[in-house]
């Protein structure tokens, strides 16, 4: 079984014992020493039951999420900077500016401290990035075997301050569909990292915040009527989901979405298709066409990515499918996948 | 990896597509035999810009499609036992046998891994000498030279609690099939360039000569499947019929001896069923006495209870009889949510190809 590391780490004291979520002395220590100290704020009381937030605004957007990925650690980022930019992005792809976080972590007896550390330090430095403060929180620790090392459960609130609509039921005819940048390599690079994958050229997550590029858009009063972060299903599931959504067809052309080399490389041999792997950092923004020449220069400037990209548009017609064409001048439909992708025999 | 936009080439693609209309003439039925080719040619659409009269037929070349449902069953029922670890490929864990899947074993408590290869598996068997692995080895000449590897190494180091259940099938054996198949409408052969690059052309001489048709090996990049139809194509206008390598930068006719020398040490050729299309003659390959040790059937005692596939359509599909669209249950009863035959399973099935593809759309659903 690949479990929590447990070989340069046995003494005891620096691994999770059950008493860590006890209660008692163990359980306020590491609340104290490490939860509460790396997640400090105006607003975090870690003595209260409760939070008290001030939202100066009528409408917020809440949104919760949990991560189970193994392997807890992989190139690009870890469980932590997943939990926290996961929520963060949720929030931002209905056009909020996320403010709070919480985190639930149940903790498997055994597990190095050491890597409890690293993971709070990244979300940490992930949630310092997206703006946002980790205001409330939890621990359990289960008893060795029943967990996988460390599940993370974020929920987070934002302000929603404008007065879009930014949903599939906002889509229109004629709406340009923006990516911002290459697909594929959070899946992938955790997919090697888990099969301990020999490749060539190391992969890295693109596991970031969209919460700054987003703000920006809305800053500059682009209208957006539609956004969504291409996680768990890739590219394909999110367009698939808003044109059935949306009741309106989308075309796509493949040849205008990047996917870097190495990444292509590895679907090949698996037999993936990087249009459904998932990513952690990626978004697609439907926008009428009078805005995209400027989404594209800002999301040129980003910090999360550079090589935005014009990848299709919303069609005339009835049928909610998604079209790609292809170099070759044909078309295929991006469907929903039936469960995950599996690697393939020859 | 540069050559991947290279084989993918639209420009080349347009030409190849441009020669094929110039030089088709007659209706022309051209079978692609591997899953990996309709995999292709669904996800590229390729289809859709060849002459009218050119029709790809979809052969049997899906690994997990024609294993039989009674090895299924087998591995399942094996999976359920105490202290055994299954190891399996991925495609595999979602094909229904007669009662489940494996899937559905594995979150009834099965320890079923999702493995790359057999080598895993001989790791995982090192790694837990307490308890059995099994190892469950499907598939062409492409994946039976490294499950004899294993068994080979198994041996050489005197691994005892590790073993293969053999559903492994060659593909030559199944296009003589086809071509004997009083319905057949087969004009020409693309073969699965895989395999050949481990068996060499050898194989295919016989049956190009005894069944009158041109054979192209050919790779399964968008741009190797329209050169393989070209060359395909090109001989049927000529009357020509020969064996010939589109594959080139990958098969040489001879083969890979060394992978022929092991699978030829481990495994003796057997007729087998294969789901759907029925027993074929020589076309199997079990594990030799020499190796019984390593034989799950033999040390497991498994009992194959033989049964045929309920749906013959799935047989008319994997012999290129019917498209997938032309089956009833297509997209009905049978979709890649809740499979009745296996081809609308892995994403080298015909069916599943179809569905997920473009056909659902035309279907009507």
């Amino acid at each position: 079984m690949r479990g929590i590391g447990t070989g340069e780490n046995s003494d005891r004291k620096h691994l999770i014992q059950l008493a860590h979520g006890g209660g008692g002395r163990m359980m306020r220590k590491l609340i104290d020493e490490l939860f509460a100290k790396a997640f400090a704020s105006d607003v975090s009381d870690a003595e209260s039951d409760a939070a008290i937030l001030n939202v100066p605004h009528k409408k917020i957007a809440y949104t919760t999420d949990s991560y189970v990925v193994d392997p807890l650690i992989f190139p690009g980022g870890d469980i932590g900077t997943l939990a926290v930019n996961g929520t963060v992005n949720d929030l931002s792809m209905r056009g909020a500016r996320p403010l709070y976080l919480s985190a639930g972590f149940i903790l498997e007896e055994g597990l190095p401290l050491e890597i409890l550390e690293q993971i709070v330090q990244s979300m940490k430095q992930a949630a310092e990035t997206a703006g946002v403060k980790i205001v409330t929180g939890d621990t359990k620790v289960v008893d060795r075997g029943h967990g996988h090392g460390i599940f993370i459960n974020t929920s987070g609130i934002g302000i929603i301050e404008h007065d879009l609509n930014i949903a599939p039921s906002s889509v229109q005819e004629g709406d340009v569909i923006i990516l911002n940048g290459d697909v594929g390599r959070h899946g992938i690079a955790v997919m090697a990292k888990r099969e301990e994958l020999a490749l060539e050229t190391a992969i890295e997550s693109d596991c970031a915040s969209l919460a700054e590029d987003v703000q920006r858009l809305l800053a500059a009063g682009i209208e957006i009527h539609c956004m969504r972060d291409l996680t768990r299903g890739g590219l394909a599931t999110a367009l698939a989901e808003i044109a059935q959504s949306s009741r309106k067809p989308i075309e796509i052309e493949e040849t205008a979405v990047p996917i870097l080399e190495p990444v292509m490389s590895v679907c090949e041999i698996l037999g993936f298709d990087p249009f459904y792997v998932a990513n952690e950092g990626r978004f697609i923004a439907f926008v009428p066409e009078k805005d995209s020449p400027a989404v594209l220069d800002m999301l040129k400037r980003s910090s999360v990515c550079e090589t935005p990209s014009i990848i299709g548009r919303v069609v005339p017609g009835k049928s909610p499918f998604v079209t790609l064409r292809t170099a070759l001048g044909t078309t295929r439909v991006l469907d929903l996948l039936s469960g995950e992708q599996l690697p393939r025999i020859c | 990896m540069k050559h991947l936009a290279e084989y993918r080439n639209p420009e080349f693609g347009k030409s190849l597509y441009r020669k094929i209309h110039e030089i088709s003439t007659k209706p022309w039925n051209i079978m692609e035999v591997c899953g990996g080719q309709t995999h292709t040619i669904l996800r590229y659409g390729l289809m859709q810009k060849l002459p009218e009269q050119i029709t790809l037929l979809h052969g049997p070349g899906c690994p997990v499609c024609v294993t039989p449902i009674e090895y299924i069953d087998g591995i399942i029922s094996l999976s359920q036992r105490p202290n055994i670890i299954v190891g399996t490929f991925g495609d595999m864990l979602r094909v229904p046998g007669s009662e489940e899947n494996l899937l559905a074993s594995k979150s009834a408590g099965g320890d079923i891994r999702l493995l790359y290869s057999p080598l895993d598996a001989l790791q995982i068997a090192r790694d837990n000498r307490d308890k059995e692995v099994v190892f469950f080895g499907i598939g062409f000449e492409t994946t039976a030279p490294v499950t004899a590897s294993a068994i080979l190494q198994a041996s050489r180091e005197n691994l005892n609690n590790f073993s293969i259940l053999s559903a492994h099938v060659m593909i030559p054996p199944a296009m003589a099939a086809i071509l004997e198949n009083p319905h057949t409408k087969v004009d020409a052969f693309l073969a699965p360039g895989h395999v050949c690059t481990v068996t060499g052309t050898a194989p295919y001489q016989e049956l190009c000569a005894g069944g009158k048709v041109p054979i192209v090996v050919t790779g399964f990049e968008p741009v190797d499947i329209l050169q393989g139809i070209l060359m395909a194509v090109e001989q049927l206008e000529e009357g020509r019929h020969e064996v010939t390598i589109q594959y080139s930068r990958a098969v040489r006719p001879e083969g890979n001896p060394q992978a022929l020398k092991i699978m030829n040490e481990v495994y003796e050729v057997v007729d087998r069923h294969w789901r759907g299309l029925g027993t074929i003659l020589g076309s199997g390959m079990a594990i030799r006495k020499k190796y019984e040790k390593y034989d799950a059937a033999n040390k497991f005692d498994v009992r194959f209870k033989y049964r045929d596939s309920l749906v013959n359509h799935c047989g008319r599909v994997l012999n290129g009889e019917i498209k997938p669209i032309e089956c009833p249950l297509y997209g009905k009863e049978c979709t890649p949510e809740k499979p009745v035959g296996a081809p609308m399973v892995s994403s080298e099935g015909a069916c599943a190809a179809y569905y997920h593809n473009s056909e659902r759309v035309k279907a009507g659903k």
